[in-house]
């Protein structure tokens, strides 16, 4: 089925976050898509509302000591350590394979120091493939003694305005959960320049193997993300989209399109899945199909209609 | 590669412990290499969330259930129940829906046919080697040392042999074949035909024992690791293993389920290799 085809009788899933006009309202999660290319075999990439790839730094990063996964209780815990070839090799090696597809490439990245954050942004800048940026500000400022840039508002202001200075293109802010109240986050990231709020981020989880008494991940702690997360994300979300005027998209733990409509009803204009896809390649196809079925079962044209319909 | 939605022909216990389960899978055996694994979903309901990865031991043919009908193209693991999701697929049966994803993964390089073969399998390590086997048997000679604790370790082995495999069996406590580590008869066999390259898989401790014997006499090695894996594909880099030249202060690290499962010994960085935890801890022989 052609999902560009708008057949009459067919709901429309067309969303416009902040001028970043997309087919349909699902997309991958940073981190979890690889490049787009890993997963090209599974699903057509072409029926996404977009691909958002794993997350840049300036200089290739070559992540932390294994183990780096575990899983838990409906969930499981990362700490991959932002493993990533860095933005020249993602540009030169990486980027032409999405080039063949029509959706619009988000790519996601971030900076050890603003200077970092400023350089990323500035190459990324002149490169048409790049349709839009999402900034991961969940990663400590070396020069600030380690403060992590997302769990200070005036920090991740400065984050977002450096970016913003160096880039004309749409600029999504990616929060982390990590905090005592996202709202004064998002609020400072909008007043910043910020284009769009993508929440959440991992929270920060432990493990421990009770045989060896060792944490299970070596870096002792790590993200935790999947279904076990996702009533944290759906409620972080909905406390921002009451908080900010700029389109927020919601990620947590979606696995099945019910998950998805949740964090629509609340008001977020897309949705990103992550861990699903490890589960399974296609959950993003079904995730869609699914949206325009309920859309279908509800009687509803658009999916405007539905997007912020919480009752209260 | 390609995720199959589809059912188990037969699942059975083929020793304690440890089950083959035969799965129905059309087109698998066309893009199946020996040495490559798919990623099993072992039910439809959370938990457990991930898939679970698994060696591929063979792909083959079942006579068509009626006339016209195309043979029953079928797929068969070998697994040792250790966990939450092995437990899960030994209670499934004939007819019960699975997932997988496959085949995937870099296998065996099967390299010169004029140099004889030794295959070296630890428990369930045996697994990937068959298809190997299965490859070069008409071409070269091939020897297979299998090593357990003990025989209900020790699986397979006819079938290696009616594929006209030399197998040497050894055990831990005598209770099969000769008493002692598979080590000891691979240093045995690398006396009588130094000329030969060697394949491996197992856990961690034999392995890390095959390669220093090899190294010792520069012997060619393939080793297939295992690695706590997520995605499979390589996509989420959680099952990356330490390559040769790797320090703390630059990390170089191979991504097992891309790069690997197999790689050349040469390849990677056996000092730091079984350090951690989280690979075959010597659960499974
Ligand atoms: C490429 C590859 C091929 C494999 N082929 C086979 C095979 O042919 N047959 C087979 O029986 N097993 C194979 N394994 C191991 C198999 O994936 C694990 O035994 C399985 O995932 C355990 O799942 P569980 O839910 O039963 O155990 P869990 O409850 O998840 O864990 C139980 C125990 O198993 C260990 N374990 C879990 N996952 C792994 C893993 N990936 N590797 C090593 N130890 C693990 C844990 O450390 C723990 O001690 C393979 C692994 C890889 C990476
Ligand atoms: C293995 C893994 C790697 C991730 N890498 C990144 C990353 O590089 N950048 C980022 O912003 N988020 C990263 N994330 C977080 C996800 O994008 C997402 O916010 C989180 O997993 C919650 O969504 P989920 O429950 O659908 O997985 C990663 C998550 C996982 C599981
Ligand atoms: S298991 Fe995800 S990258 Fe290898």
């Amino acid at each position: 089925m052609d999902k560009q085809t708008m057949k009459s009788g067919r709901p429309n899933l067309t969303v416009d976050i902040g001028g970043l006009v997309l087919k349909n309202p699902v997309m991958p999660a940073s981190g979890t898509f690889g490049y787009g290319e890993e997963y090209a075999p599974f699903l057509d990439l072409n029926c996404l509302g977009a691909v958002v790839t794993k997350g840049l730094s300036l200089r290739p990063k070559a992540g932390n000591p294994t183990p780096r996964i575990a899983e838990t209780i409906s969930g499981m815990l990362n700490a991959i350590g932002l493993q990533n070839v860095g933005v020249d090799d993602f540009i030169k090696f990486k980027l032409p394979f999405l080039r063949e597809f029509t959706t619009p490439v988000i790519v996601n990245f971030f900076g050890n120091t603003l200077e970092e954050y400023g350089e990323v942004a500035a190459r990324l800048s002149d490169i048409p493939e790049v349709t839009a940026v999402e900034l991961n500000i969940s990663c400590p400022n070396v020069k600030k003694g380690g403060i992590v840039f997302g769990t200070d508002p005036k920090a991740a202001h400065e984050a977002v305005s450096t970016v913003r200075k160096q880039l004309n293109k749409h600029l999504m802010v990616k929060l982390t959960p990590n905090v005592t109240d996202i709202t004064v986050i998002a609020r400072a990231v909008e007043e910043a320049g910020a284009d769009s709020i993508s929440c959440i981020n991992t929270i920060t989880g432990m493990a421990v193997d009770i045989k060896t008494r060792r944490p299970r991940l070596a870096n002792r702690t790590g993200g935790l993300s999947g279904p076990a997360i996702r009533p944290v994300a759906l409620r972080m979300v909905h406390q921002v989209v009451q908080a900010v005027k700029i389109p927020v998209i919601g990620v947590g733990g979606i696995v099945r399109p019910m998950d998805a409509l949740e964090f629509l009803i609340v008001g977020a204009r897309a949705v990103q899945v992550g861990t699903a896809n490890f589960v399974d390649p296609a959950s993003m196809i079904t995730i869609i199909e699914g949206i325009e079925q309920f859309l279908l079962e509800e009687g509803l044209t658009d999916i405007n209609q539905l997007i912020g319909s919480l009752e209260l | 590669m390609k995720n199959y939605k589809t059912i188990i022909l037969s699942n059975q216990e083929i020793s304690p412990g440890y089950y083959r389960m035969r799965l129905l899978t059309p087109g698998f055996s066309e893009t199946a290499r020996p040495g490559q694994f798919l990623m099993m979903r072992v039910q439809q309901s959370l938990p457990p969330l991930l898939r679970r990865p698994f060696g591929i031991f063979r792909t083959g043919f079942l006579p068509a259930d009626c006339e016209g009908m195309p043979p029953k193209e079928y797929t068969e693991i070998l697994y040792k129940v250790v966990g939450r999701g092995t437990n899960i697929m030994a209670d499934l049966h004939r007819g019960d829906k699975v997932e997988v994803l496959g085949p995937l993964g870099r296998g065996f390089d099967v390299g010169d046919p004029s140099e004889e073969k030794i295959l070296v399998g630890g428990g369930i390590g045996l697994v990937p080697l068959y298809m190997l086997a299965e490859s070069l048997a008409s071409r070269c000679k091939v020897r297979l040392l299998m090593g357990g604790r003990t025989r209900d370790d020790i699986l397979a082995v006819t079938e290696f042999e009616r594929l006209g495999v030399e197998t040497y069996v050894s055990t831990d406590d005598g209770s099969l074949g000769e008493e002692g580590l598979v080590t000891r008869v691979l240093e045995r066999k690398l006396d009588k035909y130094p000329r030969s390259s060697v394949y491996a898989c197992g856990p961690m401790p034999m392995l890390e024992a095959v390669y220093r014997i090899c190294h010792r006499r520069q012997v060619p090695l393939q080793v297939s690791l295992e690695a706590l894996m997520a995605c499979g594909v390589g996509a989420c880099l959680g099952c990356v293993v330490k390559g040769v030249g790797h320090t703390e202060e630059s990390p170089r690290y191979l991504c097992s389920c891309k790069q690997g499962p197999v790689f050349r010994a040469d390849q990677l960085d056996w000092s730091r290799l079984g350090e951690e935890p989280g690979y075959c801890e010597g659960c499974k022989s």
